[in-house]
Parts: structure tokens; C-alpha cells; sequence
């Protein structure tokens, strides 16, 4: 295995690019370095981009929105009190990720392009809206993040691109997002189900609402169905008995060592529900603790 | 022993001083098992089956020797032939000969100049297998067609015409179960199965190896029991028993699974073939794959019980799967069913079944607490439809001194009764639960265990005492043994030094196992201090003029003991230690047996459940531990012990599984999926030390180790089965479970 | 065979080492520094027995590879103490009897310093997350967390 350390995304991508066998890039190593250690991949090229400038800044731009740099943690993102006002569920769906020590490294993009479909920021950004700029040689492009993985494991990067930023956009008024896992313990467990959801209020008026599931299919799902359910409701039980048969329809799960077919279903619909009272009740301006202590 | 020596008055016992290692724990320059070094060491990596069942066609390990850095290669060839027994199948477990028996098998090992080299030789080793059929599960490996695994194996104890994977039979009890159960006012009989788990030790076995052509060698090893490595070793590497001298490291956790050997015959063989030090250290996928988890198990039990809670008559039928090897613990499963309970009529069996999974080890109280699990179910069921109080049917029914155990022989003094009355007026008890919540209590028993002993205490000069016992601290014992030499011995605790000694200069130990250290090392280390003592008193009688016997020996001094043996002023202990030289030479005191009064011991566990309905997940918002310790030697490590084997019990209650794939391989192999208890899953944990001493020992000391991981499986059960409104029949109660449950009960 | 030089400073003192790119830091403090307080229970950062602080930040250093220390300041579980004063989680640790085997406790040590610096005064909830990727296995965590809570009773009442 050959590390490198390049200075630019540039060198990083032309890197990429110029190299043959596996190539990995490492920003907090929380899943590099546990699969070279079981073995179950050993890069032959490791390409370590920590060191390229900015890559751990939290910046807000004048319009509102946010470009993180594809270091940043997940404890620097729950630090940052700016970013978790706007944006708790992503925030908080980061946070779940791992132990006190595994924030201290991991970060969306690497979250991201580990290609799990139970990576707990995955919905989170999806039903946020969160885009990420894929660099290359070609030059960057800005891509949904609800595109970047294509399957277990697997991602649309092409050999020589990579992710140089995380773009969330402005959150605006009246507006609230949520994430929600199920995991048997209460910390350290990958998700064996996932819903974020995203709002706005027009008065009591749900509008804009996006639904992301996690871990009930090969990649994550942004449902249309659960956003159709809740839009336009006051978030009342009928809409939110909808909003949880459209979630538990619109799984796709399998049956592993996680959980069954049967209870990825049915927890979908549950977890739905509750994610979106967390996300209607921020919306309200109310202060909502998460599923983290 | 005289009981006549009992003391009840203690001075340094029952206090709590600073354990003496730790500084050395606090600081991180304690030497565990992998923390070890020697000049020229090489390091091992083993290659395992990835099959649950295979031939071994062929090994070529042409490539790995061909690579540079590779310094030895071992397969079963290098190892010792003709053995028998229970070497024959340690050796077999450590080693596969013809045939791969579970996924994570060794078939080879490999030793290189880096843990790098030797991960990358292991990979260049190709082997050849043909894929055999494999079971599992312990129901199906008993049926009819299920694929026979070492044929042969079973013993003359299994009944005729039962499946060949049935290797060992047990059947014990006592009265007429039939005419019991017709008494009955209600009968209540239940099928229930528990997964396998493992002790999860967060330190993976790890040694440093040294072995050369003439048969002499050094072994440094994490392992509850040294003199069992080296009896083993030597067996399985052909040498001499005593020309391989062991040393026990510190040792990061055992709870069973370190009482025998996986890593360290390789590591000898492969520093045999290498002439250097080799060593080993698994990874906690080795761990979980290839080391022993405890049996899984399917049960059957029957109780019959009156409507004023009195119980006529019991049966249980506990099958046992072990992995492929014979030893599943079937046998105390069976003998601990119903060892609390007071019973005319009562009759357990016990099936040793053998399937493609790694060789059981013992686990904490190895087998009780799965018969407790379904016992403490079926009585908790009685007790719902007779609308009676589980305490009190408890109370009613339960074993006391006097009573001829299920098992056979009648109980000494035991506290049983003292810890459900314990039980019962503790607030925990009474204390309103919220909505959601359920609560289940459930008793818990364990035999303890005595086992070969010896302990050797020195004097030094200065009037300070070094004791060398041979039983690998695993939780504190050294402040225990400390306690237990000054209270003795009347000097303070700080004067004395406590060292687990290696193979080569102590008598032989048997493993720090059935709860047996503080009660049998305890028990030695008292002996070999009365012996120091007799030896003093001797000196000072010698420089008294006046009989040995008119001397005894009070707060660390000699004095006269009466008026009548003379006046003369008491001698310290380091008055008689600074001359010893000229009066008689050093003095020491040591002590070897097998002690045979460990003394039973009962808990009561008290927990409550909160289950979210919909997701089926379960918190533990309050958990209370009463359990007699016959006399608590050092209080905070006997109640760490209640602690951690209740939390244990939580994770095997709740979430710890072993998870095997239709291809036979085990599907969660690490920490993130084979789940213990986080710090952030768990409630502070209440203990209740009950003290009922136990008359074979001379301060009344009973084992607490083991008896804490007994009954949390069957309470936790209870409390969540009246949480959710449903029975759980099946562990771990998983969210996915108990959903289901919920579902099908509607 | 290519190996990286390195330098680093750990627990104060400027050090340099030679690694492979595949050693992890854990690896080389081990292996190579001879540190081996901090301990390897998993290698997949579940157990938190490998815990150190990087540039302040916890951290397991079976996650870091050995080339990532590089001009960073690492701190371990020996550069607790000063000199022969013990750290007051040290102190509360053996009085509290919060360690059995103690194969975990020079992680939780770390782990537990890091979260007094960051929050001198946490409830029994926050210690119990913040460390609930420190796994141990003998105590049911009650004393430790009896402990935590205890020595960040008297740094409060010292500062």
C-alpha cells in the first residue's frame, strides 16, 4: 500500500487518476482502516486529503447555505452552534454515527462514500438536500448526494474524481429537519432502520417535506410517497398514519444479522412518525433533543 | 480445619483498601498478555477455515516458506501424536487434522519477522478443502438426518438409538415426578432456547512463545490458569511438563473463556521449528469465531405447583450444543435447575450435543443460567395465573440447610432465605413502576468450586510478608489474599505483597475458575500464614525459655498466653523476623490441598423493564443484586462482581447472539455486531451483600464470582414478558423478537 | 519494503519513527514506541481500549494510521499522571475500585480526561455516553461512572 498526502484536490484527483488496483481516499479513516485491518480491502493507493487547505472548514455562505470541507468531523460539526440551529438532524444524524472517538474523525463524506445503506448522515442530507462538489481532472461538478451511491458498498465516482466539499443549502424560515435510527443498544450499533425527514410551515401547513430511509433498501430511499402524505397536512393522525404506511410500503429491506424483513418494515413506519413531530415541532421554533442524550 | 478457629471479629477484613496493583493499572505500565517483548521475537498468524465443515484435501505452504521474512510454518504435523482424551480434543480445536470442524478453525500457522509479514505468508498458505454438509443448530443436530460430525465421539452414557452428534447423557433427581405433577393444582410445562455468547473479554488471548530442541521453554500468556497451559502445552508439543515454565500476565478479563489454550501450543510449535521467540496475539474476529462461547441451548421444563404456591413437582430436559467437541456443561445445567427450591418430587436430563461451531468454554457459573432462564419462567408463569407473588412462592419453596438438593446431597448453612427476604423488604421491590415498565425477579444458584491449591508466604527481615499464590488475578484477588494474610497475620495490609507466582516456583493451581480463588487461595493463604505463625511463636518461645505452646499469637505479636507461661513482653512480628537468621533460619509457611468446602451460593436478582411497544426495544431502568457472599473479604470488588455479572447477563438477556449464516459461518465476528453493554445501555446497578458465612472456610468466605451471572436472563425475562404482555420463550430478546411476539399475540 | 518517517510529539516529547503505511498509530506506539498502555481489543474502533488524544481530540488509535501523526501531538495514558502525582481520575479510579481487570481503563482514563475538559461538570447521562465507546466488560460501569463523577466533583472544587 502506498500513501500519499497530496496538498491539492488537483494532485489528489490526478493521483486517482494515474494509478492502478484499489485506491482509497482517507479523511477520518473510520471505515478505511477497518477494512484494511479485516482484511476485506487493502488499497494499493491511500490517499490521505487532509492535508489540502480548507478541508476542515465549516463556512456559511452569504445566501445562508453551508459548505463543510470534507474533513470536518462529526464533533466539529455538533460544536458548531450555528450549524446545529440550522440543521439539527443532519447534525445529529452525524453525531450517531459511532462512538465519542469515532467523531473525533469521521465526516459526512466519508460516511457517504463508504457506500452503506444504513450510514445514518446519508438520509439525513438526502432529505436536506445536501449536494456534494465531485472534483477531477475534468473539473468539479455539484451532485445531489442522493446520487453518489449506487449499491452496497458502491458509488457513482468515477476512477479520479473525488468529493471536495459538502454544499447544505440555506435553511430558511419555518423549517425543521429530524433523524431518527433504530439500533437495539443505545449507542454503537449501525442502524438497522433510518428516517430523516425535512419540513416547512406554512402557518400549521406542512410543505416542502422530504423523507429519506435508510437501511431498508440497497441505498437510501427518498420517498415521494411520505413527503405526499404530510404535505399539506397539519401533521395530524391521519397524515401521519399515511406518512407510515407510505414508509413501511416503500422498504425494500433484507434480513440479516441486523434484523428481519418484518421488523425493517414495520420500524420504518414508526420511526417515520416520530422523526416527523421532532421535524414539525423545529419548524415551530421549538427546541426538540434528538435520539442522542 | 478446625471451625473452632472461625473468626467473626474482624480488624482488616470487610474494609476497603487501594488494590495493590493499582498504580500499575492506572498508569498503563500493567503487562498484559500482548504487551511483552523478547530480543530476536517473531510474530505468528494463523490461517482458519472458512467453512463450518471441510476435508482438509491438501495444505501447500510452498509460497508462504518461499517469502522473505517467513522464518516457520506449522501445520497439525508438527504437533505431538498419540494423544487421548481431553488433549486429544484440545489438540484437535487447537489444530485441525483431517477435517475443519467450524468456521475459524486453525488449519495452519505461520511466524514472520512482523505482525505484517506474517498476516500477508498467511494469506500465500493454499489450502484445499472438500466442503462437508454442516449443522448448527442444537435441535436439528439431534434429528434424524443431520449430518454426523465426529462419529464415535459419544460416550456409554448416552441412551441407545439416540443421533451420533449425542455424545454425553445425564440424568439425576429424586421422589415419583408423575405422582408430583398429579398433586398439582396446575401444570405448567414450556419449551425455550437460549443462543450461544461469549465472555467477551476485551483482551484478546495473546502470548509470547519460547521453545527450543531440547525441549525446554518459556511461555507468557494471558490465561486464568498456567499450570493447565503448561500441562497442556507440553502434551500437545511433546515435552516435558516441567521443562516449560509458564507465566501468567496480567490477564484483561476472563469470566471462563481463559481457562484453556488456542494460540500458545502454536506459538511454541512455530518457535520450536524457527529457534526464536514467537508472538501471538488473536484478533477479536479470532476471538469471536475460534474461541469458546458458551453452549446454546433448547430446553424443556415442567413444574406443578398448589394454588397456595407450594411446588409438587419439577422436570427439565436441557439440551446442550458445544461446539464440535464433547463438554457442553449439560450436566450442571441439569444440576442447577432446581438446586433452590425444596423439592420431594423432581427429575432433570441433560443432553451433550455436538455441532459445527468452536469448542464451548466455560462462561460464568457455565450452564446454570440457562437452566434458570427457563425454570424462573415457568415458575413466573404459576405465579401470573395463580395470581400469587414471586417472592413469596420464592420464599414458600426455597432450599434451605437441610434440604436434599435436586441434585442430590444435602445443603449446609446457605442464604437462600436471607436473600429473598432481603429481596422482599428492599424498596426496589416495592416501588411503583411507571407505565410500560414490567418487573421480574428470579433466583440464581451455583455450586462453587475448591480445586488444587497451593500458596507459599515468605518473611522478609523487616518484618513484611510476601505471599505467592498461583491463581491469575482477574478482578482484585491480590487485595483479597492481602486482606486475608493481614487479618491473619495482624500486620497492616500494606506489609504485604502478593504475586501471581509462574509454573516454576509455586506448586501446582488449578484454573481461577468456579468462583474458587478467594475461598481456596483465601482458605491457603490463611493456612500458610497460621503456619508462618506457629513457626514464630516457636522462636519466641525458644527465646523465652518456655514451651511453644505457652506462646500464642495476637496482633501481629508473640505473647505469653497466660499468666502461668511467664511475663515477658510481647515480640512483634519484625522483632522475630530480624534475628531469624540465627534462630532457626528463614521463616515462610505454605500450604497445599483441595480444599472441598467452597460452599454453595444463591442470589436474587430484582430488574425492571421498560419495552417500547413498537419497536421492541428494552431499557433497564432499575437493577438490584442480592447475593450472599458468605463473608466479603473486600466489599467494593464483591460488589463489582454482582455488577458486572449482572450487567453481562443483560447483554445475554437482551442482545448478544451468536448469528450463523445457511453457510455455517458466523455472521457477527465483531464488536459493533456482537453487542455488549455500553456504559450508556445500563442503570447504576444496586448490591445487597447477604452474609450467611460458609462453614468451610475459616472467615466463612463463598465464591461470588459466578453465582452473579445466574439469574438475570430469567428475571430480566420476566420483567419484560410482564412489560410487553407477552412470554418470551427465546434469548436473546431482541427488538426483532419481541416485535414478532407482540404481533402474534396481537 | 517502504517505510515512512515520522515526527511526532507524544506526551510532550518530540519523537521519530519509521512505519509502514499499512501500521496503524496504535501499532506504533505499541511496536514501536514501546507505549503500550493504550491497549488493541478489536482494531475497529468498537472497543475503545486503543484510546489517545490527537491535537486534543479523542480519538482511537487503532483508526489513525501511524503516517497520520505526523507533526501532530499525541497524548496517551502514560502522560496522565505528572511525575509521581497521580491524575485525580487515577486517584478516584483505584478508590472507587472502578477497574477489575483494568485491560479498559487506560482508554477510559483518556476518555474520561478528554470529556472533564470539555465538560468539568457532566450528569451520570452525558458520562455514560460520552463513554459508551469504551467497552469493559467487568464492572456493569458503575464504578466507573461513580468515578468519573467523583474526580469531577474535586477538580471542580480544586479549580
Amino acid at each position: 500500500m502506498n500513501y500519499h498526502s497530496p496538498a491539492s484536490f488537483a494532485e489528489a484527483s490526478a493521483l486517482a487518476a494515474n494509478v492502478d488496483g484499489v485506491t482509497r481516499f482517507l479523511a477520518g479513516g473510520t471505515d478505511v482502516l477497518v477494512q484494511l485491518r479485516a482484511d476485506i480491502v487493502t488499497p494499493d493507493t491511500l490517499i490521505d486529503i487532509k492535508m489540502i487547505d480548507g478541508v476542515s472548514d465549516i463556512i456559511q455562505n452569504d445566501d445562508g447555505s453551508w459548505t463543510l470541507g470534507v474533513a470536518v468531523t462529526g464533533a466539529e460539526m455538533t460544536e458548531h452552534a450555528g450549524l446545529s440551529q440550522d440543521w439539527p438532524g443532519v447534525v445529529e444524524a452525524m453525531d450517531l454515527v459511532g462512538s465519542t472517538q469515532v467523531q473525533g474523525r469521521a465526516t459526512l463524506t466519508g460516511n457517504l462514500c463508504n457506500g452503506s445503506p444504513a450510514a445514518d448522515s446519508v438520509p439525513a442530507m438526502v432529505a436536506a438536500g445536501v449536494t456534494v462538489t465531485v472534483t477531477s481532472a475534468d473539473g468539479s461538478r455539484e451532485v445531489a448526494v442522493e446520487k453518489v451511491p449506487t449499491g452496497p458498498g458502491r458509488t457513482s465516482l468515477a476512477k479520479g474524481e473525488l468529493v471536495s466539499a459538502v454544499n447544505i443549502p440555506a435553511r430558511g424560515d419555518n423549517a425543521g429537519d429530524a433523524y431518527l435510527r433504530f439500533i437495539p443498544r443505545t449507542e454503537m450499533d449501525i442502524a438497522v432502520v433510518g428516517v430523516a425527514v425535512s419540513l416547512r410551515l406554512d402557518g400549521d401547513i406542512v410543505t416542502e417535506a422530504r423523507v429519506c430511509l435508510g437501511a431498508v433498501a440497497p441505498t437510501v430511499l427518498l420517498v415521494q410517497d411520505c413527503a405526499d402524505a404530510i404535505n399539506g397536512s397539519t401533521l395530524d393522525d391521519a397524515a401521519l398514519d399515511a406518512l407510515a404506511v407510505a414508509a413501511s410500503a416503500a422498504c425494500n429491506p433484507i434480513t440479516d444479522k441486523r434484523g428481519t424483513v418484518e421488523f425493517r418494515t414495520d420500524v420504518a413506519g414508526v420511526l417515520a412518525k416520530r422523526a416527523a413531530k421532532i421535524a414539525y415541532a423545529r419548524a415551530n421554533g421549538e427546541t426538540v433533543k434528538g435520539d442522542h442524550a | 480445619m478446625a471451625l473452632d478457629d472461625r473468626k467473626s471479629d474482624f480488624t482488616f477484613i470487610g474494609t476497603r483498601p487501594d488494590r495493590p496493583d493499582g498504580l500499575d493499572k492506572v498508569t498503563g505500565r500493567a503487562k498484559f498478555g500482548a504487551d511483552a517483548v523478547a530480543p530476536g521475537m517473531l510474530f505468528g498468524a494463523i490461517v482458519r477455515s472458512p467453512h463450518a465443515h471441510a476435508r482438509i484435501v491438501k495444505i501447500d505452504t510452498s509460497k508462504a516458506e518461499a517469502m522473505k521474512g517467513v522464518k516457520a510454518v506449522v501445520t497439525r504435523a508438527d504437533f505431538a501424536t498419540g494423544l487421548t482424551g481431553e488433549f486429544w480434543n484440545v489438540q484437535e480445536n487447537v489444530m485441525a487434522g483431517d477435517t475443519a470442524l467450524y468456521d475459524g478453525h486453525a488449519v495452519a500457522a505461520v511466524a514472520a519477522n512482523s505482525a505484517l509479514d506474517a498476516r500477508d505468508a498467511a494469506k500465500l498458505i493454499e489450502i484445499e478443502y472438500e466442503v462437508l454438509p454442516h449443522v448448527t443448530d442444537v435441535d436439528k443436530a439431534m434429528e434424524a438426518d443431520a449430518p454426523v460430525i465426529r462419529d464415535g465421539t459419544a460416550d456409554g452414557s448416552v441412551p441407545e438409538g439416540m443421533h451420533p452428534n449425542v455424545v454425553r447423557y445425564h440424568e439425576s433427581g429424586h421422589g415419583d415426578v408423575a405422582a408430583g405433577f398429579a398433586a398439582a393444582d396446575l401444570v405448567i410445562e414450556d419449551s425455550f432456547k437460549t443462543e450461544a455468547t461469549h465472555q467477551g473479554y476485551i483482551e484478546p488471548h495473546a502470548c509470547l512463545a519460547s521453545l527450543g530442541a531440547d525441549g525446554k521453554g518459556e511461555l507468557w500468556c494471558t490465561t486464568q490458569g498456567h499450570w493447565y497451559a503448561q500441562k497442556h502445552c507440553a502434551a500437545l508439543l511433546g515435552i516435558e511438563t516441567s521443562q516449560l515454565r509458564v507465566t501468567a500476565s496480567e490477564i484483561g478479563g476472563g469470566f471462563g473463556g481463559k481457562t484453556t489454550v488456542f494460540i500458545e501450543p502454536v506459538a511454541l510449535a512455530l518457535s520450536r521449528k524457527a529457534n526464536r521467540p514467537v508472538k501471538m496475539v488473536m484478533s477479536r474476529s479470532e476471538v469471536l469465531r475460534a474461541t469458546g462461547p458458551t453452549s446454546s441451548t433448547s430446553m424443556d421444563v415442567k413444574i406443578g405447583m398448589t394454588k397456595d404456591g407450594t411446588i409438587t413437582a419439577a422436570e427439565g430436559v436441557f439440551r446442550l450444543q458445544g461446539g464440535a467437541f464433547p463438554g457442553a456443561p449439560m450436566e450442571f445445567t441439569a444440576m442447577c435447575a432446581f438446586a433452590p427450591y425444596a423439592l420431594e418430587n423432581v427429575r432433570q436430563v441433560g443432553y451433550d450435543v455436538i455441532a459445527n461451531r468452536p469448542k464451548q468454554a466455560a462462561y460464568r457459573a457455565p450452564g446454570s443460567p440457562m437452566a434458570a432462564f427457563a425454570v424462573e419462567s415457568v415458575i413466573d408463569l404459576l405465579c401470573q395465573q395463580l395470581d400469587l407473588d414471586p417472592v413469596e412462592v420464592r420464599l414458600k419453596n426455597a432450599s434451605k440447610k437441610g434440604t436434599k438438593a435436586s441434585y442430590g446431597p444435602r445443603f449446609d448453612d446457605i442464604g437462600l432465605v436471607e436473600c429473598l427476604e432481603a429481596a422482599r423488604d428492599h424498596p426496589h421491590y416495592s416501588a411503583q413502576l411507571e407505565q410500560g415498565q414490567g418487573r421480574g425477579i428470579s433466583c440464581g444458584f451455583w455450586f462453587n468450586h475448591g480445586g488444587e491449591t497451593s500458596v507459599s508466604l515468605a518473611l522478609s527481615e523487616d518484618g513484611t510478608v510476601q505471599v505467592s499464590v498461583g491463581t491469575p488475578d482477574i478482578g482484585g484477588s491480590r487485595a483479597s489474599m492481602a486482606l486475608m494474610a493481614s487479618e491473619t497475620l495482624g500486620i497492616p495490609y500494606e506489609n504485604i505483597r502478593v504475586t501471581i507466582a509462574d509454573t516454576a516456583t509455586l506448586g501446582y493451581n488449578d484454573v481461577s475458575h468456579g468462583s474458587r480463588v478467594t475461598y481456596a487461595s483465601g482458605l491457603a493463604t490463611i493456612k500458610a500464614a497460621q503456619a508462618a505463625i506457629a513457626e514464630m511463636c516457636k522462636r519466641a518461645a525458644a527465646k523465652w525459655g518456655i514451651p511453644e505452646d505457652a506462646v500464642k499469637w495476637e496482633d501481629g505479636c508473640a505473647v505469653p498466653s497466660g499468666p502461668n507461661a511467664g511475663d515477658f513482653e510481647p515480640l512483634a512480628m519484625a522483632d522475630i523476623t530480624a534475628d531469624m537468621g540465627a534462630t532457626g533460619g528463614p521463616i515462610s509457611g505454605h500450604f497445599e490441598a483441595t480444599p472441598e468446602g467452597a460452599g454453595v451460593s444463591f442470589g436474587v436478582h430484582i430488574v425492571d423493564a421498560q419495552v417500547d411497544p413498537e419497536t421492541g426495544k428494552t431499557s433497564i431502568p432499575r437493577y438490584t443484586v442480592i447475593q450472599d457472599a458468605g463473608k466479603a473479604i473486600h466489599p467494593a470488588y464483591v460488589e463489582g462482581q454482582f455488577q458486572g455479572g449482572a450487567a453481562q447477563g443483560i447483554g445475554w438477556a437482551l442482545n448478544e447472539e451468536y448469528v450463523y449464516g445457511e453457510d455455517g459461518r458466523l455472521q457477527n465476528a465483531v464488536f459493533l455486531d456482537y453487542r455488549i453493554p455500553v456504559a450508556s445501555d445500563l442503570p447504576m446497578i444496586d448490591t445487597v451483600i447477604v452474609e450467611v458465612p460458609n462453614p468451610g472456610h475459616p472467615y466463612g468466605v463463598r465464591g461470588v464470582g459466578e453465582t452473579g451471572i445466574v439469574p438475570p436472563l430469567a428475571a430480566i425475562a420476566n420483567a419484560v414478558s410482564r412489560a410487553a404482555g407477552v412470554r418470551m420463550f427465546e434469548l436473546p430478546m431482541s427488538p426483532p423478537r419481541i416485535l414478532a411476539a407482540l404481533k402474534a399475540d396481537g | 519494503m517502504t517505510k515512512i518517517h515520522v515526527t511526532t510529539t507524544v506526551n510532550g516529547d518530540e519523537t521519530e519513527f519509521l512505519c509502514d503505511p499499512r501500521e496503524t498509530l496504535l501499532d506504533v506506539l505499541r511496536d514501536r514506541l514501546n507505549l503500550t498502555g493504550a491497549k488493541e481489543g478489536c482494531g475497529t474502533g468498537d472497543c475503545g481500549a486503543c484510546s489517545v488524544t490527537m491535537e486534543g481530540r479523542l480519538v482511537c488509535s487503532c483508526l489513525v494510521l501511524g503516517a497520520e501523526a505526523e507533526g501532530k501531538d499525541i497524548a496517551t495514558v502514560e502522560g496522565i499522571a505528572d511525575g509521581d502525582t497521580l491524575h485525580p481520575l487515577q486517584r478516584k479510579f483505584i478508590e472507587h475500585a472502578a477497574l477489575q481487570c483494568g485491560i479498559c481503563t487506560p482508554g477510559i482514563l483518556v476518555a474520561a480526561k478528554s470529556l472533564l475538559e470539555k465538560n468539568p461538570d457532566p450528569s451520570e447521562t452525558e458520562v455514560r455516553y460520552w463513554l459508551a465507546g469504551n467497552l469493559c466488560r467487568c464492572t456493569g460501569y458503575d464504578k466507573i461512572i461513580r468515578a468519573v463523577m467523583d474526580a469531577a466533583t474535586e477538580m471542580r472544587e480544586a479549580s
